[in-house]
């Protein structure tokens, strides 16, 4: 009987030894890195492949693995749905062991995500969506939001351009959650600026042909022709307001949200002259230059976009917190994240504010005409630079419960 | 009103697209009852052709342009088309129509990744050929050139067609090869020659519908992709097999999905599918076609 009390006492404590050192690790030692994206679609140049990409040199140069660190990486499809992208995400979270998702381009699939994280309290690195609200009401201690905001774009490019006279607006709207903030963030600042919003259509995503709604813009006489979408969606409206003569018909267009590759894909000559608000372009320093060449010759000559971008910083600082703290767990990794001041070749030195939002400046940019560029990718002159404190909405503004 | 009428030339305009793809599908159902799923594929392959030809076929600084682009490329894709039939499909005659649709569906999503790995989802720019670059306002609205060339073309296109099926002697041997092969055969017509040469001129529309699309939305490997589920609702509205009603459905409910983007937006996208429901209960063989 004494034996037994013994060897009872000796596996409780060893139980407390155990599940004590466990607590300091990393999980199953491994750190599994989820890239959520759109593989298939009209975001998939954006982000897709590339923000694999982006991920895999994230690690590679941080030089974790040879300090002892066994990092996979998974990545997937979610189809722009939210269903899809919840049901991968519970799946890595619950079976596969993943211990962070990044990407996520698409706010309704990211707004998921977000809460997936936080209930199995894991970490989610925000580098592709854009909607306000995940520093917002809906902010939780287990999500960064790097790159960019939907107040952001609309601080950016609605405020210069209400300031040089474009005063009058029509959305073109992208009828989910993305299009829906992206529009009420614009709004909020034409008419803090002075200006007025005449009319807005709500647009299915993923649409071919604009010229309906592009005709109701024209019938707004609206000086602004504001396209709140992304993607396939805004390059296909650009495309097709030029051939219903809407800018030579005295109106403007402001793409509130244009990728490089957006740019790309419709060629200066469509593209010329719009004004985009970006927190990254490759052609910035000699650092962004650098991590362009390698990025485009693993991403069939594709130049990073500020999404791409953003993948690889918020990784990168995502396992300096890791390596810091010697664990993973979901909550702990995103305080520290938090509490270190973020530093990286692409957006430089930075900080995570207390509601998840990643501070670093934002730049207007102008495409330049084709007579100016010298050649592929060659895109942008800045014209601007917010910096950090003005760029992104002021912490109190947000309505996040993480802020007291 | 001003902009309704304006909403409903763009309706006509899109219909005009919808018409030349039913039209296609149509004709290859209707008579060789093939349930051709890779036609939306094959619709982005014309339009890659046109955008492969302007930028990679370059004789003496210019590549090849539109207009040339209007007859090389449905011959090109036709004659892929034809090889699909040849190599594929007509091993599957005997059996049930689901493997051949089965057979073209696993095709279209192969076709389609394989471009999609090769130019990505952004697509690619292709300009309006000169010719037809500006517009004209017409008052109520400001039409561009170019799309008033589409309805014009599509409507040539689709009435000759259904008059060569319809009217001609050419027309009565392929009706009387889809009743029976065997009678016509006897008759000393070849008639699996004259099945492959008739898919060959269904995906061939198909193509010519690309070509005719390039220049208004992106060349993008994935256009077709959503079109092609929208266009088969648009002929078993129609009737499946009946050229005439794939014609008039496409115009029709490209007006009708115009209207909708007007007065309903949201709704634009899913229209078409809430009137096949409809038109499916109330009248399952479709508004011209024949219960069989």
């Amino acid at each position: 009987m004494k034996a037994f009390k013994r060897s009872l006492l000796a596996l409780t404590i060893a139980g407390a030894f155990a599940a004590g050192a466990a607590h300091a690790q990393i999980s199953d030692n491994i750190i599994k890195i989820g890239v959520l994206s759109d593989m298939s679609s009209l975001y998939t140049d954006l982000a897709g492949a590339g923000s694999v990409v982006a991920a895999h040199m994230a690690v590679e140069d941080s030089g974790i693995e040879k300090r002892g660190f066994k990092i996979e990486y998974v990545s997937a499809d979610h189809q722009n749905k939210p269903d899809v992208g919840s049901a991968i995400a519970r799946q890595w979270y619950d079976t596969d062991k993943v211990d962070v998702i990044v990407d996520v381009p698409n706010s309704g699939v990211a707004l998921a995500v977000n809460q997936i994280t936080k209930d199995k309290n894991k970490v989610f690195l925000a580098s592709g969506p854009a909607s306000s609200d995940l520093t917002g009401k809906a902010c939780t201690p287990n999500t960064v939001h790097w790159t960019y905001d939907t107040w952001m774009l609309a601080n950016g490019t609605g405020s210069a351009i209400v300031k040089s006279g474009g005063d009058t607006w029509f959305f073109i709207t992208a009828d989910y959650a993305f299009g829906h903030a992206l529009e009420r963030d614009t709004s909020a600042v034409v008419t803090k600026n002075g200006g007025k919003v005449l009319g807005a259509v709500k647009v299915p995503l993923n649409t071919q042909d604009f010229s309906s709604f592009l005709l109701q813009a024209q019938a707004s006489k609206a000086k602004i022709v504001g396209l709140a979408n992304a993607g396939g969606d805004t390059t296909n409206s650009i495309k097709q307001a030029a051939e219903f003569g809407i800018v030579k018909g005295g109106q403007n267009l402001a793409g509130l949200l244009v990728f490089i590759t957006d740019v790309h894909a419709l060629g200066l000559q469509n593209a010329q002259g719009l004004i985009i608000t970006n927190t990254f372009y490759w052609d910035q320093n000699d650092q962004t230059r650098e991590f362009s060449k390698r990025f485009a010759e693993r991403d069939k000559g594709i130049h990073p976009t500020m999404v791409h971008a953003g993948v690889y910083a918020a990784v990168r600082h995502y396992l300096k917190a890791v390596e810091a703290l010697k664990s993973d767990d979901g909550a702990k990794v995103v305080a520290k994240m938090k509490e270190m001041p973020t530093d990286d070749p692409l957006f430089g030195k930075g900080t995570i504010r207390v509601d998840g939002r990643k501070i670093h400046p934002a730049y207007l940019v102008e495409v330049k005409k084709p007579s100016e560029s010298k050649g592929p990718w060659d895109y942008y002159k800045v014209r601007a630079t917010i910096p950090a404190d003005q760029a992104f909405r002021p912490l109190n503004e947000g309505g996040c419960p993480l802020v007291k | 009103m001003q902009a309704l009428f304006g909403q409903l030339l763009i309706g006509l305009i899109n219909g005009a697209f919808y018409a030349m793809l039913s039209l296609g599908l149509a004709v290859i159902f209707g008579l060789l009852n093939i349930i051709n799923f890779t036609h939306g594929a094959q619709y982005m392959m014309g339009a890659f052709c046109a955008w492969f030809l302007l930028n990679k076929a370059v004789i003496g600084g210019t590549g090849i342009g539109y207009w040339p682009a209007l007859i090389i490329a449905p011959i090109a894709v036709g004659a892929f088309g034809m090889l699909i039939e040849r190599t594929m499909l007509a091993r599957l005659y005997k059996l049930d129509h689901l493997y051949g649709l089965l057979l073209t569906f696993g095709l279209a999503l192969v076709i389609q990744g394989v471009f999609r790995n090769e130019f990505g989802s952004s697509g690619l720019p292709y300009q309006i050929p000169s010719a037809l670059q500006g517009g004209v306002n017409l008052g109520f609205m400001f039409l561009p050139i170019y799309r008033g060339w589409v309805i014009v073309a599509s409507l040539i296109v689709c009435l000759t067609t259904w008059y060569v099926i319809e009217r001609t002697k050419l027309g009565s041997y392929l009706r009387a090869a889809t009743e029976n092969p065997a009678l016509v055969q006897a008759f000393g017509v070849n008639v699996p020659r004259m099945i492959t040469l008739t898919f060959g001129f269904g995906v061939g529309l198909a193509a010519l519908a690309g070509v005719m699309a390039a220049p208004i939305y992106q060349v993008n490997p994935l256009m077709g992709a959503d079109l092609i589920i929208v266009v088969f609702a648009v002929v078993v509205i129609g009737g499946m097999g009946s050229i005439m009603g794939a014609i008039l459905t496409g115009f029709g409910l490209g007006v009708v999905e115009g209207l909708t983007k007007y007065f309903y937006p949201e709704a634009s996208n899913t229209v078409i599918f809430v009137i096949m429901v409809i038109v499916l209960m109330i009248k399952p063989a479709g508004l011209f076609g024949r219960e069989r």
